[in-house]
């Protein structure tokens, strides 16, 4: 360990796992470690016994729940964007051959106490039940300029200036109803809250163009999500994969590894068990640098086994719901997710589903209580309350480039943002998309 | 007939600098290099025994064994592994003995078939064996695992190796892709209404 290096990354959850398999794919001599002896931090996925491990020490799991090795329960469950950044990173960088995917079978929103299927375009909008026979009419204009919106051609622009006009402005020119801009806000352009309706409606539209994107992005989607196999932690393992054969160096299992500073304050290394590795920059996730940070808010969340799918949702294997806080008078949607052995990540006929949302009062449990109503009985439950963590610099000038903790959402785009910007921060340059991928050039060597 | 092939996964386990990767250029592409680096950019191959009907896809550890810091996701799935030694160098032998163990864990596949290879038997001639066959060869007995000396070098067993490798294979393999599975690699389908994305 005694050496030097480009960069260290420290903890192995997905997103220091994508950064530091960008940095070995740019070159960089990368050391990657872990206090855990396991991959994946806060992106792992558990078993039965590490999940009773760590939320019911000292029990152990009843034997109706089937094999422990079945189950791979996600610690922060997300759904990913099937025409989202994630994907894009994930094919450029061609991590895809490690991993298989299916798609996410449904996405319903919560609507005046039923749940009811997200309509996506102009043509779902009008058979949507959400939306009377006017309301619908609207909508599916609105859906339409959505879906044509191209920045690059004043022909799409119906002479609105969207990088000024706000969301709220643009809503009205489609005289949309207060309900309507509900779900759309937040079931379709995700939006955590309604703090968009004021800003420039360009980047909603962005959204919602891109949920309509990955509904179309592959061959018989019923949602734009799609989802692991195995579930979320076998990510961080394959971009760890990419990273160790461009070079990477990993080592797991280093509980007392500390970052090192120098006397400008600046990161130059790390130290554990009394060697120190050097590298010019440190890159981890907000555990590892506890001065450096300040917490932004808790999540809560509840992790249930079921044997059932979710009732109201059609017998979906896999769903998200999202319950806009506007129906709940929160100021923070909830987010329920449901997956299931078609998925493998529980046994035959058993269904893992996750409600959670950010924290807004002392008794965070309760408040998941309009989700957890939607699952009807559930065989075991566990709850967990995280504190969200955010860098306080942003890394160039003490060389320490930490991530953002998980947020509450049920999907990756904010996650994948924050580690594009890290990236760019990092070295300089935006991650290039664009260029050819990985596979393209090794078949070309 | 490309489809009538059974995609197969193949892990490579054993010490570092014990021929892996040699042996995998070789059966791969027919190539060696003498000094070959520390494996980097290629670790993923595939390759086809057509009269035998298996597709090999191929797990190269990456370095990632240097530090016991192989993810779970390296032994998932695989119908087969070989766990390499150097014949010169008795430690990488008791290391492919704990590598014998660890894919047992590790490997949920109850027909899981371990080829154990003791590669570099060119320099064996030369007097600088240290492992001697015999025992090797009773061991693999005893665990029950295919084995054979090799050389990656002069070509020695190495078409051999994975030929019986492909023969035990369980004929009726389950399909790889389950239903519903995505490309994610593929094109976009063609939609009606023009898409274009930044």
């Amino acid at each position: 360990m005694d050496e030097a290096y480009d960069a260290i990354v420290l903890g192995t959850g997905l997103k220091e796992c994508i950064i530091s398999g960008l940095l070995s794919v740019d070159g960089l001599k990368v050391l990657h470690i872990d206090r855990n002896n396991y991959y994946g931090g806060q992106s792992a996925s558990l078993n039965l016994n590490q999940l009773f491990e760590r939320f019911r020490p000292g029990q152990k799991p009843p034997a109706e729940l089937g094999p422990s090795r079945d189950y791979n329960v996600d610690l922060v469950p997300k759904f990913i964007m099937a025409n989202g950044n994630l994907v894009r990173v994930l094919v450029h960088t061609d991590v895809t051959k490690y991993l298989e995917f299916k798609a996410v079978d449904g996405s319903f929103v919560f609507n005046k106490a039923r749940v009811e299927k997200v309509p996506a375009t102009d043509w779902e909008a009008l058979k949507s039940p959400l939306m009377g026979l006017f309301e619908k009419r609207r909508a599916a204009k609105f859906f339409s300029f959505c879906q044509q919106y191209d920045e690059r051609n004043p022909q799409t622009w119906r002479n609105w200036d969207l990088s000024r006009m706000t969301m709220h402005e643009l809503y009205g020119q489609f005289g949309l109803d207060v309900m309507t801009i509900d779900f759309i806000g937040h079931a379709l352009a995700l939006h955590q809250n309604d703090a968009y309706m004021m800003q420039p409606a360009m980047s909603t539209v962005q959204k919602i163009k891109l949920y309509y994107d990955s509904m179309m992005r592959y061959e018989g989607l019923t949602s734009p999500y799609i989802y692991p196999l195995y579930g979320l932690g076998e990510l961080p393992q394959a971009f760890a994969r990419l990273s160790a054969v461009y070079g990477g160096t990993y080592m797991l299992a280093k509980p007392d590894v500390e970052v090192v500073y120098g006397e400008d304050g600046a990161a130059v290394g790390v130290t554990s068990e009394g060697e120190t590795a050097k590298a010019k920059f440190i890159v981890g996730d907000p555990t590892y640098f506890r001065e450096k940070v300040r917490k932004t808010g808790q999540v809560v969340r509840a992790m249930c086994i079921m044997s059932h799918p979710i009732p109201s949702t059609n017998d979906s294997h896999s769903v998200q719901i999202i319950l806009p806080q506007k129906q709940l008078n929160r100021r923070h949607d909830i987010y329920v997710f449901c997956c299931s052995y078609t998925h493998n990540v529980a046994p035959k006929d058993k269904y893992i589903a996750f409600v959670s949302t950010t924290v807004e009062t002392a008794d965070p449990a309760a408040e998941l209580a309009p989700g957890l109503q939607l699952l009807g009985k559930v065989d075991e439950k566990f709850v967990e309350v995280v504190d969200v963590f955010e860098p306080l610099a942003d890394g160039t000038a003490d060389k320490a480039f930490i991530s953002k903790g998980y947020d509450a959402t049920s999907h990756f785009e904010t996650e994948i943002n924050d580690v594009l910007d890290m990236y760019q921060r990092i070295t300089g340059k935006p991650l290039d998309l664009e260029k050819e991928d990985l596979r393209k050039r090794q078949e070309t060597q | 007939m490309i489809d009538q092939l059974v995609q197969s996964k193949l892990v490579l386990l054993g010490e570092m600098g014990s021929g892996k990767t040699s042996l995998v250029q070789r059966f791969v592409r027919g190539q060696y290099y003498e000094n070959q680096e520390s494996t980097i950019g290629a670790s993923f191959f595939t390759k086809a025994i057509p009269e035998k009907h298996v597709k090999f896809e191929i797990w190269d550890t990456a370095g990632q064994e240097r530090y016991h810091s192989l993810a779970p996701m390296y032994y998932r799935g695989a119908a087969a592994a070989i766990v390499v030694y150097d014949v010169t160098h008795p430690a990488s032998f008791d290391r492919a003995k704990k590598w014998v163990l660890e894919l047992r864990q590790n490997v949920q596949n109850p027909n899981l078939i371990i080829a154990l290879v003791g590669n570099k038997v060119d320099l064996a001639e030369d007097g600088a064996r240290q492992v001697p066959e015999a025992d090797a060869r009773t061991y693999a007995a005893e665990t029950g695992l295919l084995f054979f000396e090799a050389s990656a070098k002069t070509n020695v067993n190495v078409a051999e190796l994975f030929d019986e490798v492909a023969d035990r294979l369980p004929r009726a393999a389950a399909p790889q892709q389950p239903a519903g599975g995505i490309q994610l690699s593929e094109q976009p389908t063609p939609v009606p209404a023009k898409s274009s994305c930044c």
